[in-house]
């Protein structure tokens, strides 16, 4: 099981992967910037994202919307933002291909005169309907960041959210927009993958003809920013929610890092789904709780282990934490049964599986070929990581909790409806986001 | 050779695609069994569609459809619930059971090896759920809670309101959750009865897909549902073939949500069943008007006036006649001026502005070019079938779908705007700040508004 492909670097330190799949007659054209929210500072924070949405406004050389002639052209597009990288994605007919790389050529070489005053306004304006919409309006929808902002200093770029600041994002000036983009958006910052009806050399040599001419851009250096012990802490937000939610979090290793893998599958032994741990002593058994999840979530330079659950009815959050931190420390003292190994096993096959079935599109093997490429330098790690978790030992699950988790400095946010502080862990202080 | 950037790369031509072709058997006790094959990764796939979605909730029980789906995973022979999880995630498996409008949906995909043990689960599921008492209480109360959390969510407001101010009391005038009452007063009897009329093999399509022959995934299928017996007699359920009523119940409603960041809106009326003869005309009209991101109004109110993270609108192509509906959220101080936007466009589409020759060649070539990629996953492709079997649409429908599109003229878009775009039925559904859009609500012309609790 892996994903084969060939590797190209240009002279301007473009990296090109190709890999063929010829089941149908299309193309994903991938390209991943090693750029993120990570790469912004306080006080300008969310310029990684909002640049996603300016580069779907034009080029110089095509000085309107990304999407008519993609669209025109029988191809699916997105892009995405995260704190470590930005992506951007076309699948194409097999015939379109030469359009999408033309496209993403100019974006990666000539974006700049196609980002004016008026373009930046209003797509500030549709990121801060986004922000409103996903984080603002949704039940909630502001934990992410209250736990982000405790569980790193001000000064760490994982303190803040990729979304960004809406005083920052109106503070932004055109020219920290277009000096952003200088430092960040090149071809030795980017890599190019491409997956399906593709011949490999074929693949080369058109990448070659479209980004072979672009400049290779200033030297990136990535932030490696120091990180002082947590300091343990009780936090209570108030929101517009009918039932209070509390969220335990650690830190916890960073992605592909050792133990990262051990704390994915202890993650999913507790709170993945109905035959996990959690489910059947908060949900199942003693119905104090209406739904619990718990996932190990690693970027580039740091992880973060969390378990979320909501209280039933009239259910205090200190009864669901008792059951966490019992169930967490049964972990770390016997770690998992037999049966769970082999149901993780079996997990684990069918997830790897159906991570090869699509070649484009978030998650698609274009996709995971430019990360394992961005993040290991090697495009071929796909195999490496299934041999993560296949190595993982009961033994090995347990340390990874003990070390990390069960005794650790932890941040323990209670969501309690509007003036129902009460229902908080006790000893909470109050934390304001907006 | 050095790239000409003065103009943009023509496509070439498109190789050409097979769909997947659909093999059938039909079983002695009537389920209708059909293979598909897709080579690629090891896994396989099960679908089963059982006619009969939240459209069948009789008036006094709304919910008990998404209720008896909700507990057909919940324990059957000898497992529980935690039982049933645990099978599944041993076959490597991913279980999804979808409640529509017209049927209960239930896919389960596992490893290849694991094939036959799925199947028989999946049937196991659907045909000898336990039913049990104590499990009935148990999801009541998850499903109280789950109503109670919707108050804080307001797209799932936005569209209950909505789907009751254009059904009313139709049975899609519900959501599948159903109402606190309903689901109250729902027994296990109630479900059991429900069950039984619902899980029939008359009412089933299996449809299997995998790397293996078709006669073999057959085989395998018609094995597995054979000992499924049909009742003595076929219990009538609702469904949503009842005539919709003329007009909405308000042209207006309200969902008070104080200080709420942003308005959740909902614009539409009832329009046309799956099987109207204009289904294709009427795709590329939506694609025009606010379905994909080059819309009309999408572009207007997102990309030139920033109101929105985004706007889109779609037909609901059901068995009965499904919902037009626009949705988006907006900025809490432009709700009128994007409400004011939005249904100009809906009415400049129909008269003042039809389609252009342009605007219906981007969409037909959007539609056309891309349809291929509807056919990758081995999910797709059992969904695609399934899909054809829930609407009665014949084996070849894949290979028509594109000369179909293709056929599509402009007058015929014009003409099916002006048939199933009604602007004078229009419903605004707006859940939102009351205090700071209630001065400018009159501008809108469209009465009074009614005021529903969330």
């Amino acid at each position: 099981m892996e994903i084969p492909y060939t590797k190209h670097t240009l002279a301007n330190g473009l990296d090109v992967i190709v890999h063929e799949d010829h089941r149908l007659p299309m193309v994903a054209v991938n390209v991943w910037y090693h750029v993120g929210s990570k790469n912004e500072r306080p006080g300008r924070t969310g310029f990684a994202h909002l640049f996603e949405h300016l580069m779907f406004e034009g080029s110089a050389h095509h000085n309107h919307g990304f999407f008519a002639p993609l669209q025109e052209a029988g191809a699916l597009l997105n892009g995405s933002t995260n704190a470590d990288r930005t992506n951007y994605w076309e699948v194409v007919p097999t015939g379109a291909l030469d359009l999408a790389l033309w496209m993403e050529s100019d974006r990666m070489g000539y974006l700049l005169p196609a980002v004016t005053e008026a373009r930046f306004e209003t797509q500030r304006d549709v990121v801060l309907n986004e922000r409103r919409q996903n984080y603002e309006n949704r039940p909630y929808g502001l934990a992410g960041m209250a736990i982000a902002a405790a569980l790193y200093p001000p000064d760490h770029p994982y303190h803040w959210l990729t979304i960004g600041a809406p005083d920052d994002l109106r503070a932004a000036t055109l020219d920290e927009v277009h000096a952003f983009f200088r430092a960040y958006y090149h071809p030795a910052n980017a890599s190019l993958s491409l997956a399906g009806d593709i011949d490999a050399a074929r693949g080369v040599e058109l990448a070659e003809h479209y980004f072979g001419e672009i400049p290779a851009g200033p030297a990136v250096n990535q932030p490696a920013p120091d990180l002082p012990p947590l300091a343990e802490s009780r936090l209570v937000l108030e929101d517009r929610v009918e039932l209070p939610r509390l969220y335990l979090v650690w830190r916890s290793p960073a992605m592909f890092e050792p133990e990262d893998a051990e704390l994915d599958l202890a993650a999913d032994l507790i709170g993945h789904g109905k035959s996990s741990r959690l489910y059947k002593t908060l949900v199942y058994e003693q119905r104090i709780a209406t739904d619990v999840s718990a996932f190990q979530s690693s970027r580039e330079i740091g992880g973060a282990f969390q378990v979320t659950a909501t209280a039933a009815p009239g259910v205090s959050l200190a009864a669901l934490e008792s059951v966490i931190t019992r169930t967490l420390a049964d972990v770390a003292d016997g770690g998992p049964t037999a049966a769970e190994l082999a149901r993780a096993a079996a997990q684990t096959e069918s997830q790897f599986l159906y991570r090869l079935q699509t070649i484009g599109g978030f998650g698609g093997k274009s996709d995971q070929l430019n990360a394992y490429n961005v993040f290991r330098d090697d495009p071929g790690w796909f195999g490496h990581d299934r041999q993560r978790y296949e190595a993982a030992t009961p033994a090995g699950i347990q340390a990874a909790v003990g070390r990390w988790v069960v005794g650790q400095p932890r941040v323990a946010l209670s969501v309690v409806p509007r003036a129902s502080r009460a229902l908080a862990l006790e000893g909470s202080t109050e934390v304001r986001v907006s | 050779m050095s790239v000409d950037r003065t103009r943009l790369p023509v496509p070439g031509p498109q190789p050409p695609f097979r769909f997947p072709a659909i093999a059938r058997r039909a079983s002695a006790n009537g389920v209708d069994l059909r293979a598909v094959r897709h080579e690629g990764v090891s896994l396989t796939t099960a679908a089963l569609v059982l006619r009969g979605g939240f459209a069948a909730d009789p008036a006094a029980r709304v919910g008990i459809t998404s209720f008896t789906a909700d507990l057909l995973d919940e324990g059957v022979d000898g497992l529980d619930a935690l039982g049933v999880a645990d099978a599944v995630a041993r076959l490597g498996g991913d279980l999804d059971i979808d409640v529509g409008p017209d049927a209960i949906l239930l896919q389960l995909t596992t490893l290849e090896r694991h094939f036959r043990e799925g199947l028989d689960l999946l049937l196991a599921l659907v045909t000898r759920p336990r039913l049990a008492e104590a499990d009935v209480e148990r999801l009541r109360q998850l499903r109280l809670d789950r109503l109670r959390q919707l108050k804080d969510h307001a797209p799932a407001l936005a569209e209950r309101a909505f789907a009751r101010a254009i059904y009313q009391d139709h049975p899609y005038g519900h959501l599948p959750l159903g109402v606190e009452a309903a689901i109250k007063a729902t027994t296990a009897a109630d479900i059991r009865a429900h069950h039984a009329a619902l899980a029939t093999p008359g009412r089933a399509t299996l449809v299997v897909s995998g790397g293996q022959a078709v006669e073999a995934l057959l085989d395998q299928a018609a094995a597995a549902v054979s000992a499924w017996t049909p009742p003595p007699n076929d219990t009538q359920l609702p469904d949503g073939q009842a005539p919709p009523p003329a007009a909405p119940l308000a042209r207006l409603v309200v969902v008070p949500r104080d200080g709420a960041a942003q308005t959740e809106i909902r614009i539409g009326h009832v329009a046309a069943a799956r099987a109207t003869p204009d289904y294709h005309a009427l795709v590329l009209l939506n694609m025009v008007l606010g379905g994909q991101f080059v819309s009309r109004i999408n572009l207007n109110l997102r990309e030139q006036k920033g109101y929105t993270y985004g706007v889109r609108t779609g037909f609901d192509f059901r068995r009965g006649r499904g919902p037009f509906v626009l949705q988006t959220s907006v900025q809490t101080e432009v709700t009128v001026p994007a409400v004011r936007e939005a249904i100009r466009e809906i009415v400049e589409i129909r008269g003042a502005r039809p389609v252009t020759g342009d605007e219906l060649a981007l969409a037909r070539a959007s539609l056309t070019l891309g349809y291929p990629r509807g056919f990758e996953t081995l999910q797709q492709v059992a969904r695609a079938a399934a899909q054809l079997a829930l609407h009665d649409l014949a084996d070849d429908y894949f290979e028509q779908f594109v000369p179909r599109v293709e056929a599509v003229t402009a007058e015929d878009v014009a003409r099916v705007a002006e048939a199933h775009l009604d602007p004078d039925r229009l419903a605004v559904v707006l859940v939102g700040d009351v205090s700071k859009m209630e001065a400018a609500l009159p501008e809108l012309g469209l009465g009074e508004p009614q005021v529903v609790a969330p």
